[in-house]
C-alpha cells in the first residue's frame, strides 16, 4: 500500500512545529519523542505502520482549534484519531503529519431524557455512551463490534454500524448534531437537539467523511428507551442457499428482527473448536434476535419457527434462559478471536444485495481454492454486510500480498453484483485504490469537490479514501 | 435541445438530460410534479423530470426499491402495498397545504426531504434514501450510494442531495430501503391538554419501550399517539401505554378509519389547508421541550408533530416569525406565503456565516454556472 513521500520541507521544520504546538497546548499534550510516537504508528490495520512527526492530545475544542490553525498555517497534514480501532487504516499517519487524538475528550456534557439525546465529547467510547444512560432505561443504538474500545469520533468518521442496525440504523441515523473544527481553526455547530437540517444536510455529509472534512469534538446523539426484553434463536441449515432463502422469507413476512447473523461451515467449525458453544454440525447457521415483551417475543419466534420449518432446518434452538441465550451468542461473538487462534487474517466488509448471497458465497469458495487461502464467513445477513475473514501466515513471504489480492477480488465481486466495497469499516487506505472499481471518475470528482470546500489545502487526512493518483493534483496544491 | 429562457424542457432519459445541461445557457426551475413550490425561484426556463419515470428494481426480500426520479410517488406506493411494504418515513403530501395539483414524484419528495409523523422514530426521507444518481451543473452524471442499506464507501452525497431542493443537481434515480407494513395499528387520543402538557405526554410516551411511532398535538386540542405492529402486540402496548400515561387523563382508542384520517391530517397539515384567508404557514424545527414556549411567542395556531420537534404555525400574512422569536436553537422555514412576503423574507433560515460559506461553496462547485433553481435556498 503506497503512501505519499513525506515533505522534506516539513520534516526540516520539525523542531519549530513541535515548539509551536507546545505554545498552544499543555506540555504533556504534545508527544514527539520517537519512542512515544510509535504508539501512534498504526491503527487496527497493523500491517502498515509509520510514526507521525508528533501526536497531540488536546482536552478542549479551543485546543483542537488552536492546533488546527497552527498546522494550517505551517502547511502540516493532520490525521485525526479516535481510539485507533479502524480496520481500514483511517488513522495511519505519514512521517510529516501530526496525529490529533481525541482520547482526552471524554466528558458527558448533557443528558436530556425528555428530548432523548446525550451530548458527549467525541473521545468517549461507544459503550460508555450507553453506560451513561442505561441505569435510566436508555441506550445508544449503533453497536460496532469494537464498541468497548472505539470512540464516537471514529464512529462518526466511518459512519459505523453494528449487528443491530437492521432495526436501528447506523451512526448517521442516530447523530443529531456536532461541533466541528475546520482545518483553518473555524469552529461551527451543525444540527443540535432538533431533528433535521435547515439548509443542506452538512451533518450527513460529515458523517462517514473519514476525518477529511473537519475534526468533530462534540456530538449530540439520539438515545432510545431499552426494549423490554430480547431473545435469540439459532437455526442450522443444510446449505448456504437455504439459509439465505430463509433470511429473505423472514423479512418478507413482515418481521423485523433486531439482528440476523449468518455463519458458514468454516466459521462454525472454527468457533466451535475455540468457544465450545455447542453449535450444530451444519453448513450454515443463523442467529436471529427479536425484541419486545415475553408474549411479543413468543409470537415473533413462533412465526420465525414456521418460516424456518419450510426450509428444512437441521436444528431450531430457542433459548429457554439467559444462559442459553448467552451460549447462542457465544460462538458468534468469539468468531474473530477463534480466527485469530488459527492464524493471521484480514477481515473484509463489502455489502451485497441479500439475494446475491448464495452466488457470492459460492464464488468466495472458488477464490479460496484458487488462491490457496482459507476463508470463513460471518456477517450481518439482514442487511447484506459480509465479513469474509481470509486466513494467511504473516511469517510466510508473499502470503499477505496474496491475501490482499484475493481480498480485492472478493470486493470487486461485491461491486459486480450490485453492492459496495465497504459497509461499515470505511475506505481508509485499505480500499482506497479499489475506489475506481465502484466509482467513475466523475463520481470521485464530485466527492473531492466537497473536500475542496471544507479543506481547500487538503491537509486533513489527505492520503485516504481517494486513489492517490486521483487526489494528487489537489494534495500537491 | 437547449435550455432557453422560459422554455419547458422534458428530457426522456438521463443521457438526454446530461446533454441538455451541458449545452444549457440559461437557468431552469426543476419540476417534478410541481406540488411543492416552496421559496421563490427567479423566472427562467422549466426542466421537467416526468420523462424519467419507472421503477427499475424492486426486491421485497431485500427491502430495496430503485426508481427513476420522475416516477409518481403513487405508483411506487401501490407497488409497495402489493407486497405489504412501505416507505418508512411516511412522506408528507404538500398539495392540501399549498393548494397545488399534480402528482408528487419521488425526486420532488427527496429534494424536499419530505417526511411525516413516523419520522420521529423511523427517520426522515434522508435516512431511508440509500442511493442517488444525478446530473450536476456541468452536465456530468454522478452516482453515490447504491442499492444496499449498509454502505460507507466514499462521502455520503446521498444525504447532501436529500433536502437540497434541486439546487445541487437534477436527480435521475433514487434508491430506498423499505419496511414491512404492519398488520395492525392503534391510535390513542387525549383531549384538552395544553401544548406544554401535550409535549410532556409525548416525551414520556417516546421514552417508554412500547415503540410509539407517531406523537402529535393538533390545533383542535387533541393529542395523539400511534403504535403499529402485529395485532396482539399492538393490543398489549396500547393497554400498557394508556395505563402509564393515566396521569394525563383518560385516552380513547380511535377506530381504524379515524386513525388513518387523523394521521393523514397530521402528515399533510390539513388543518392549515390553503383557501380564502388561510394565512402564512411556517415550519419550525426545534428541541421538543422548547416547542410550547416558542409556539406561544409566535402566536397564531400550532400543530405539533414529532413529539414537539416539528411545529407547524399558521400566522397572519406577512408575519416575520424569525423577528418575533429572536434567537432560538433550530430553524424556521416559510412554507406558504404570498409572493410579496416571500420576496421580503428568506424562506429558508439564514445560516451562521461559516456554515453559509460551506453551503455557498458546495453550490458553486456542484452548479458552477448557477443553472439550478436560482434564488432558492439563500
Amino acid at each position: 500500500m503506497q503512501m505519499p513521500a513525506p515533505s522534506a520541507d516539513i520534516l526540516a521544520r520539525r523542531t519549530r512545529i513541535t515548539r509551536r504546538l507546545r505554545e498552544v497546548l499543555p506540555g504533556d499534550a504534545v508527544i514527539d519523542d520517537p519512542i512515544e510516537t510509535r504508539a501512534y504508528e498504526c491503527d487496527g490495520l497493523t500491517a502498515y505502520r509509520c510514526p507521525p512527526l508528533a501526536a497531540v492530545l488536546p482536552s478542549t475544542t479551543e485546543e483542537v482549534a488552536a492546533v488546527l490553525r497552527l498546522c494550517h498555517d505551517e502547511g502540516v497534514p493532520v490525521v485525526p484519531r479516535g481510539a485507533g480501532t479502524s480496520l481500514a487504516g483511517g488513522a495511519l499517519p505519514t512521517a510529516d503529519s501530526v496525529i490529533l487524538g481525541v482520547a482526552r475528550l471524554t466528558q458527558v456534557l448533557e443528558t436530556d431524557y425528555d428530548n432523548r439525546f446525550i451530548r458527549v465529547q467525541t473521545g468517549r467510547t461507544n459503550l460508555s455512551v450507553t453506560g451513561a444512560v442505561e441505569a435510566d432505561g436508555f441506550f445508544y443504538a449503533p453497536d460496532p463490534s469494537s464498541q468497548l474500545a472505539c470512540a464516537i469520533a471514529g464512529n462518526i468518521g466511518m459512519n459505523s454500524g453494528g449487528a443491530h442496525c437492521l432495526k436501528y440504523g447506523v451512526t448517521t441515523n442516530n447523530l443529531l448534531g456536532v461541533t466541528l473544527v475546520q482545518m483553518d481553526g473555524t469552529v461551527l455547530e451543525l444540527g443540535g437537539a432538533h431533528m433535521d437540517a435547515g439548509g443542506y444536510d452538512l451533518l450527513g455529509l460529515i458523517c462517514g467523511s473519514e476525518g477529511q472534512l473537519g475534526v468533530v469534538t462534540e456530538a449530540t446523539l439520539r438515545i432510545l428507551p431499552k426494549p423490554e426484553g430480547a431473545r435469540p434463536v439459532l437455526i442450522g441449515f443444510g446449505s448456504n442457499e437455504v439459509a439465505g432463502a430463509c433470511v429473505s422469507d423472514i423479512i418478507k413476512a413482515g418481521i423485523l428482527p433486531v439482528a440476523i447473523e449468518f455463519m458458514d461451515r468454516p466459521c462454525i467449525v472454527a468457533t466451535e473448536n475455540f468457544a465450545h458453544a455447542g453449535y450444530p454440525d451444519c453448513e450454515a447457521l443463523l442467529i436471529v434476535e427479536v425484541e419486545g415483551s415475553e408474549a411479543e417475543i413468543d409470537a415473533q419466534l413462533g412465526l420465525i419457527r414456521q418460516i424456518a420449518a419450510r426450509h428444512d432446518p437441521v436444528e431450531f434452538r430457542e433459548s429457554q434462559s439467559e444462559d442459553e441465550a448467552r451460549k447462542i451468542w457465544l460462538g458468534r461473538k468469539s468468531a474473530f478471536g477463534a480466527m485469530g487462534v488459527m492464524g493471521d487474517y484480514i477481515c473484509l466488509d463489502g455489502t451485497i444485495p441479500v439475494s446475491e448471497l448464495p452466488f457470492v458465497l459460492r464464488r468466495i469458495g472458488e477464490l479460496s481454492e484458487q488462491f490457496g487461502l482459507k476463508v470463513a464467513n460471518v456477517f450481518h445477513a439482514g442487511d447484506g454486510n459480509m465479513h469474509p475473514l481470509i486466513l494467511f501466515d504473516a511469517n510466510k513471504p508473499g502470503d499477505l500480498e496474496t491475501c490482499e489480492v484475493m481480498g480485492a477480488e472478493i470486493l470487486k465481486l461485491c461491486v459486480e453484483v450490485g453492492g459496495c466495497l465497504t459497509g461499515e469499516h470505511g475506505v481508509g487506505i485499505e480500499k482506497r485504490d479499489l475506489m475506481n472499481v465502484q466509482f467513475a471518475p466523475e463520481d470521485l470528482e464530485a466527492q473531492m469537490r466537497v473536500k475542496d470546500v471544507f479543506d481547500p489545502k487538503w491537509l486533513l487526512n489527505p492520503a485516504k479514501v481517494f486513489p492517490l493518483a486521483a487526489s494528487e493534483s489537489r494534495r500537491a496544491g | 435541445m437547449t435550455a432557453d429562457a422560459l422554455a419547458v424542457i422534458r428530457p426522456q432519459s438521463e443521457a438526454e438530460l446530461a446533454e441538455v445541461l451541458r449545452g444549457a445557457s440559461a437557468p431552469v426551475a426543476i419540476r417534478g410534479g410541481g406540488t411543492r413550490p416552496v421559496g421563490l425561484i427567479q423566472p427562467g426556463g422549466v426542466l421537467e423530470t416526468g420523462g424519467l419515470s419507472g421503477i427499475t428494481l424492486y426486491e421485497p426480500g431485500a427491502l430495496t426499491l430503485v426508481a427513476r426520479a420522475g416516477t409518481p410517488l403513487a405508483e411506487v406506493e401501490a407497488a409497495l402495498a402489493a407486497e405489504g411494504q412501505r416507505l418508512p418515513f411516511e412522506p408528507m403530501d404538500h398539495r392540501a397545504l399549498l393548494g397545488t395539483t399534480g402528482a408528487p414524484t419521488l425526486g420532488g419528495m427527496v429534494a424536499a426531504n419530505a417526511s411525516g409523523p413516523r419520522r420521529v422514530v423511523a427517520g426522515a426521507c434522508r435516512d431511508s434514501l440509500i442511493g442517488v444518481r444525478f446530473v450536476d451543473g456541468t452536465g456530468n452524471v454522478v452516482k453515490n450510494g447504491g442499492r444496499v442499506m449498509k454502505n460507507v464507501t466514499g462521502y455520503d452525497l446521498v444525504k447532501l442531495m436529500a433536502g437540497s431542493w434541486g439546487t445541487l443537481g437534477v436527480l435521475t434515480e433514487v434508491s430506498f430501503k423499505l419496511l414491512p407494513a404492519p398488520d395492525s395499528a392503534a391510535t390513542l387520543v387525549w383531549d384538552g391538554l395544553d401544548a406544554a402538557q401535550a409535549v410532556a405526554l409525548m416525551s414520556t410516551a417516546l421514552s417508554l419501550p412500547w415503540e410509539v411511532n407517531a406523537a402529535s398535538h393538533l390545533p383542535d386540542g387533541r393529542t395523539a399517539l400511534r403504535i403499529e405492529g402485529f395485532e396482539a402486540s399492538v393490543e398489549y402496548r396500547a393497554e400498557e401505554l394508556a395505563t402509564a400515561l393515566a396521569r394525563f387523563g383518560r385516552s380513547v382508542r380511535l377506530s381504524r378509519k379515524d386513525s388513518v384520517t387523523l394521521w393523514q391530517q397530521v402528515r399533510d397539515v390539513t388543518p392549515f389547508a390553503s383557501g380564502q384567508g388561510a394565512g402564512d404557514v411556517w415550519r419550525l424545527s426545534v428541541k421538543p421541550s422548547d416547542a410550547p414556549a416558542l409556539a406561544a411567542s409566535a402566536g397564531g395556531d400550532a400543530l405539533f408533530d414529532w413529539g414537539g420537534g416539528l411545529v407547524w404555525l399558521r400566522l397572519a400574512e406577512g408575519t416575520d416569525l424569525r423577528a418575533r422569536l429572536g434567537t432560538f436553537r433550530g430553524h424556521a422555514t416559510l412554507i406558504r406565503a404570498s409572493v410579496e412576503a416571500r420576496r421580503n423574507l428568506p424562506s429558508f433560515q439564514p445560516e451562521p456565516a461559516p456554515v453559509a460559506a460551506l453551503s455557498l461553496g458546495l453550490r458553486a462547485r456542484f452548479d458552477p454556472r448557477g443553472l439550478f433553481n436560482p434564488g432558492l435556498m439563500g
